[in-house]
Order: structure tokens, then sequence, then C-alpha cells
């Protein structure tokens, strides 16, 4: 899975495998990341572009 | 790193001596450890390795003819070393060495999924659907170079690997790393009392295999003596197990073929 | 009891009744749970498999499962990379469809294999060149991107939605679900094309074996096409239920319509490209293994594999749903429309099940004969375990989640709350 495991090659098969397996997994990854932060910041931000939270 | 000829070790079981007796079979299931159950009635939950099939011709009395035929793991090579159990193991749990030709199975790698079973068309993979039991006592008789396996897991045979690995260990000790014939040899060409399995290095013209069944190394091994044929030829397994027979219809039942109208 | 976590608009049946139908289909669930104990405690003894059939009704279930599930990435291909934004109104069904396809392909699995505390051997010690590895990457993969398509819809519940946080993520997910839903195609491509490739390649077994492009089995492409044609076809098949247990319309008839037109026109090709790979096949590829059509169909116990299952695979349950579906005037008849979406996902089983099952049962070597099987209880049960909780999945999801747009369109309430 990884290429310090002991049945890795680096040969076609191995490269264009886990080329294409990192490359979904790396969209996947940084489009919830993306979310998630944007998520954060949307709910600090609060309604109506003011700071809803922490300043009571 | 010494510069060793690849082996390709293999078997030529000579069918016109065959008798079913079935030594074959006790002697493979003994030196491998091979589980068993109470009631092993149905062949197709039960681990044998080695098993013995009976042929027919298909004939009526007084043309009957019958032939037993022993099928160990045909240890396939395939084109290039793939055969068609190895490429499918999805956790490389088995595996193709090209410097015995020996087909490996690794018990602890194994999770069960089965494809190789799926895969082989000899039926030569099984599976342990139940743990071993070993009636008490009978754990003292267990073989210690042979480790035992769990359930879950497929098995099947491997040529006595472990006596490969005993052979070896003395050859080095010995300071030599070839081996000769008789220093590797399987438990059921031993325990034949026929002597109808022979063992043994098939790249190498000295031994036995190699004189009986002449493969032609050119064209992935297929045999150049006319009384020898392989199992299921025709699917390009490139197996090394080699079966003589001065009969016919045995060698024509190693295949199928499509009858020409 | 539970009004408020129900969504806005639409009337749900009185939470009794709703708890009773989930305590019967809960019963038949905890059958499948037994079953699913006996077999981790004793082993897969329990099952009637052998060294004749080590794939079985489990392997069948799910490569039937994950191509009907396939609904789902087609369906959200044509809505977000082909833009037919019609389908924003099935999608959500869609995708919850998939989910309980894929999450039950992946309960099953855990079942089969022998060492299941060992399954993750199969990603850290990945053989490239196995179907399976593929199969299992992609799926769980896969599966992952489901549950990022499945998680806003239930955020969007009435009471989820309030909190803050989960609304802007639900609104943030949507905003780029594009590129979840190419993803979840480019992955879907690849796992149901390996899950025909498991067949394909096995030249030890000339019914299942196919010669193909590169490392590419004809089987591969049969299975995403496959997938991509009937996973749509179970898609309505399903609405249509939903539609009839509920008793209301949930969908509009023009989206089903076109919804069923591209999967008419998917099946069509699918089976036209079947039908010359099943040909070349019979008189080639299996010919030079020793081997003709009928060899493969006759002289069997029963005649289970007779030629009526080649027939009724690609002729009744391929060629005839297809024809059906591209003509306007039999798809807009709502009997025959649910006539032919269950001909069709049948098809896709019936094709899954020859290539698994057929393809052990067959001798190869010449003194064997027919093997034959019959699931035992246990493997029934576990079978119908993931279909169980499925029928309380989507029941919750419909309870509970906006999962159809014009649901409140089409039932307006009188009076309404």
């Amino acid at each position: 899975m990884f290429p310090f495991s002991f049945e890795w090659i680096w040969d076609m098969s191995h490269i264009v495998f886990h080329g294409g397996l990192w490359y979904a997994l790396s969209v996947i990854g940084m489009g919830l990341t993306y979310c998630v932060i944007k998520a954060v910041y949307d709910t600090v931000k609060g309604p109506g572009g003011g700071h809803g939270h922490g300043h009571h | 790193m010494d510069q060793q000829k690849n082996k390709k070790y293999g078997m030529v079981i000579d069918l016109d001596k065959c008798t079913g007796c079935g030594s074959c079979m006790v002697a493979c299931m003994a030196e491998n450890n091979v589980p068993f159950r109470e009631d092993d009635t149905d062949k197709l939950l039960s681990v044998s390795w080695m098993q013995v099939y009976r042929l027919s011709n298909g004939k009526a009395f007084p043309h009957t003819e019958e032939c037993y035929l022993p099928r160990p793991c045909q240890q396939c090579e395939g084109h290039h070393g793939h055969s068609p159990c190895v490429s499918v193991c999805p956790a490389t749990a088995t595996d193709y060495d090209m410097h015995t030709g020996i087909v490996s199975q690794i018990y602890t790698r194994c999770f069960g999924c089965r494809y190789c079973m799926a895969a082989c068309p000899y039926h030569v993979r099984q599976f342990n659907w139940w743990d071993p039991v070993w009636p008490t006592g009978m754990e003292r008789s267990l073989n210690p170079d042979v480790s035992v396996r769990m359930r879950g897991v497929v098995e099947k045979c491997s040529f006595c690997f472990s006596r490969y690995q005993t052979s070896m260990n003395k050859a080095f000790l010995e300071g030599r790393r070839e081996l000769e014939e008789h220093e590797y040899q399987t438990a059921c060409t031993q325990a034949c009392p026929a002597g109808a399995i022979v063992f043994g290095d098939l790249n190498n013209p000295k031994h036995a295999v190699h004189k009986l069944a002449q493969p032609d190394l050119a064209h992935e091994g297929k045999p150049r003596n006319p009384k020898a044929f392989r199992l299921l030829e025709r699917l390009g397994t490139n197996t090394k197990v080699y079966y003589l027979s001065s009969r016919e219809w045995v060698r024509k039942a190693g295949d199928n073929e499509v009858k020409k109208a | 009891m539970d009004s408020a976590l129900i969504p806005k608009g639409v009337k749900r049946c009185p939470i009794g009744q709703f708890a009773l139908f989930i305590a019967v289909v809960g019963a038949v669930l905890l059958w499948g749970v037994v079953a699913m104990l006996l077999i981790y405690i004793k082993g897969l003894n329990q099952t009637n498999m052998n060294n004749a059939y080590g794939f079985a009704l489990w392997i069948w279930a799910d490569l039937a499962v994950i191509a009907l599930g396939g609904g789902a990435f087609f369906t959200g291909l044509l809505r977000y990379i082909i833009g037919k934004d019609e389908l924003k109104n099935i999608i959500n069904y869609a995708v919850l469809i998939g989910f309980v396809c894929y999450s039950s392909a992946l309960l099953i699995l855990a079942i089969d294999v022998g060492q299941p505390l060992r399954a993750w051997f199969i990603f850290w010690h990945a053989n490239v060149h196995s179907m399976l590895t593929e199969v299992a990457f992609c799926l769980t993969c896969y599966f992952g991107v489901l549950t990022i398509e499945y998680v806003p819809l239930v955020l969007e519940n009435r009471q989820v939605d309030k909190v803050p946080f989960f609304h802007h993520l639900s609104h943030n997910m949507h905003g780029i679900m594009a590129i979840f839903a190419a993803t979840g195609a480019f992955l879907s491509f690849f796992h149901q094309g390996s899950l025909g490739g498991v067949s394909g390649v096995l030249f030890g077994r000339p019914f299942g074996f196919r010669t193909g492009i590169n490392i590419w089995p004809w089987t591969f492409f049969l299975y995403t096409w496959s997938a991509a044609a009937c996973g749509p076809c179970f898609t309505i098949f399903i609405t249509r239920i939903t539609e009839m247990v509920t008793r209301k319309k949930l969908v509009k008839d023009n989206v089903i319509d076109l919804l069923a037109k591209i999967a008419g026109w998917m099946l069509l090709t699918y089976i036209t490209a079947k039908i010359i790979d099943t040909v070349y096949w019979a008189m080639v590829t299996a010919p030079a293994m020793g081997f003709t059509l009928m060899d493969f169909y006759s002289n069997n116990p029963g005649s289970v594999y007779g030629i009526w299952i080649l027939i009724a695979e690609v002729g009744i349950c391929g060629l005839l749903p297809a024809v059906m579906l591209v003509s306007s005037g039999i798809r807009r008849n709502p009997t025959l429309l649910f006539i032919a979406v269950t001909l069709a996902a049948i098809g896709a089983c019936l094709n899954r099940w020859v290539m698994v099952l057929q393809t052990q049962a067959v001798p190869v070597l010449s003194f064997e004969k027919w093997f034959t099987y019959m699931p035992s209880w246990q493997e029934i049960a576990t079978t119908i375990l993931p279909v169980a909780y499925g029928i309380i999945l989507i029941a919750l999801s419909y309870r509970y989640l906006p999962i159809f747009p014009q649901e409140r369109e089409l039932n307006p309430i009188e009076g309404g709350k």
C-alpha cells in the first residue's frame, strides 16, 4: 500500500494503481477538509457577517 | 550472489504403474500435518493435498478400463510465472518462486477470500472450513517442520517444501548450494510402493523427471515424450506434473478438445 | 410524537405504525444477525460452500448489490458532470440506495472471509495484479464518497439543520458535490469493471474467461456498462416500490422518464456488446480451451444451468427491457415501465450469478462432474440481513430527511402545517 512496504516495486503496475488511488484519496480528502474548514469559518463568522460567538 | 541456475521442481507420475492404493495420500497427510475430521466422507469438505482420482473409459463390460490418477498441486507456471492462482491473490499470500518453480502458500498472510480456489481448475486448493482437531496424543506425532494451519485459510500441496528447506540447510552446512537428486524428494514420491511417482528438477538433464517427460523448455515445458501429457495443457497453465500412460484414452482424458464434426 | 423531526410540509404515518413496521423488519434483521454470529463463532462450515464452491451466494450478493447500486454513480455523473438538472429530484434517493447497497456489500464481505481480522491485509499487502485488490480499494473509497454524499442529507434534517455548523457544512458540501460525484464516477468505473475482471481473468475457468485489451478482459467494460444501465433501473424500481408503500407520488414523471430513457439506451448498447462478446467467446475463446458452448449448458443436474439461463439473461432480462425502455410509448406506461426496470435489475443479477456460480459449477477436468450447490439457511439469512437493514435505513431516511425535493409539491397538505 505504501512505498515502504515489502511488496512494493517501482514498476508501472504499482505506479499506475497507486497513482490513481492516492490521487482519488487526495481529492476526497482535500474536498472534505475544505468543507469542514469553511463550515467552521462560516459558523464563527455568524449570521450577517458579525462575530456572533464568544463576545458575551 | 552465486549464479545458480533456476530449478524447476516437477513430478512425473506413471499411470501405468499407479494402483490407486492411496499411500501417497496418507504419506502426504502425515508429512504435512493435514487436518481431518471424524467424518471425512464429503470429499469436497475434506483436505487432501494429494488426491487420487479414478478415471474410466466409459465403455461397457468387457471393454471397461480404469485408471488411477494421483493429483498433487500442479505448481503451474502459467505464462512467465503467472499461475492462475498467484495472480489473483489480493494479499500476496501465494507466490511463484522462480528459483524452484514452486507455488508457495503463506498461511499467516491468507485471509480466506478463496479467490485462488475459484481460479484453480484442478481443485488442488482446499479450505480449512474447520479448525484442526488432533486426537489426544496425536499432536506429538505432528511434523515439527511443517506449520499447522488455522480455520479460514487456504492450503495446498507445496511439493514438501519443508524438505527442500531442510536439505538446503544441510547442504549449506556442508558448504554447497546444489542439491543431489535424492536429497530433496517429496513424501508421496517416497511412499509410492509401485514407484509410479518420480520427483526432481525438470531443468536438469541428469534428473529422472527430465529424462521421462522430456520437457520442451522453449515451448513452456510441453512434453516431448509421446506417452507424456499434462492436465489441461490447452489452458496454458504450464504445469510441472507430467503423467505417463500407454493408453490413448487416458492421455485424452487429461484435456478437453472440441470434437470436430 | 416525532413531528419535530419530520421535514416541513409533508405528512408521515403515525409513529406507532412506523414503529411496528420497523419491529417487523427488525425481526428479520435479528435473524440475520444470529446467523452472522454463528458464522463468526463457528466458522465458514456453517455455510454450504465447499472446495468446489469457494465463491457462492455471498460473492454473488456482493456483485449483484454493487451492480444495482450503480444508479448512484451514474445518476451523479448525469446530474453533476453532464448537467441533466432534472435528476436533482432523484439523486438523493439514488445516493441513499447506493449507500445501502455498498454498505451491504462491505457487510457481506466482512462475513465472507475466513479470517476477518486479517481483512486489512488486502490494503496493507496489496497485490496490484489482482482484480480483487482493485475492487477492495475502489469500493472502500467509493463507500467513503457515498457517505460524503449522504451526510448532507442527514444534516438537512429539520432539527440538525438548526445547528449553525451543520447547516454550513451541508451547504458547503452541496457546493462542491460535483467534485465528489466526479471522483465517485472515476472510482466506480474501475471497481464495477474490476468486479467483471474477477471472472474474466480466470484462464483456468473457460466459462468465465474472456480475452480483452491489455490487462482488462472484456467483462471489465461489460460490467461497468451494465451497472450504469441496470443501476438506474433499480433506482426507479425502488422509487416505485416506495411510492406504492407510502401511497404518494414522490418524483415527477418527467424525471423518471429521463432516467429510464437514458438507462434504456445504456442497456440497449450494453446488450449489443454483450451479445457480440458472447458470440466471440462461444465461437473462438472457449473452443480454443477445448469447450463448445453447449458444454457449459448441458448435463448439469436439474438443468439448473440449461441454455434457458443464457436466454433469460440476455434476451428476456436484457434485450426485452432495453427495447421497452427506449420506446417512449411503453416507457410512459407506469405498469410496463415497472416491468421493464424489474426485468433489467433481474438481468444484472442473473449475469452476476452465472459469472460467479456457473463458473464454479462447470467441471474443467474431463473426469469431473458438475458441482451442485444450495445455500444454507445461515447464508440466506446473512444475505437477507442487509436487505432488512436497507429497508430500515430507507424508512428512517424517508421519514426524517428531505429525500424527495418534489414531494411537497406533489402532495400538498390541505390547511397544512
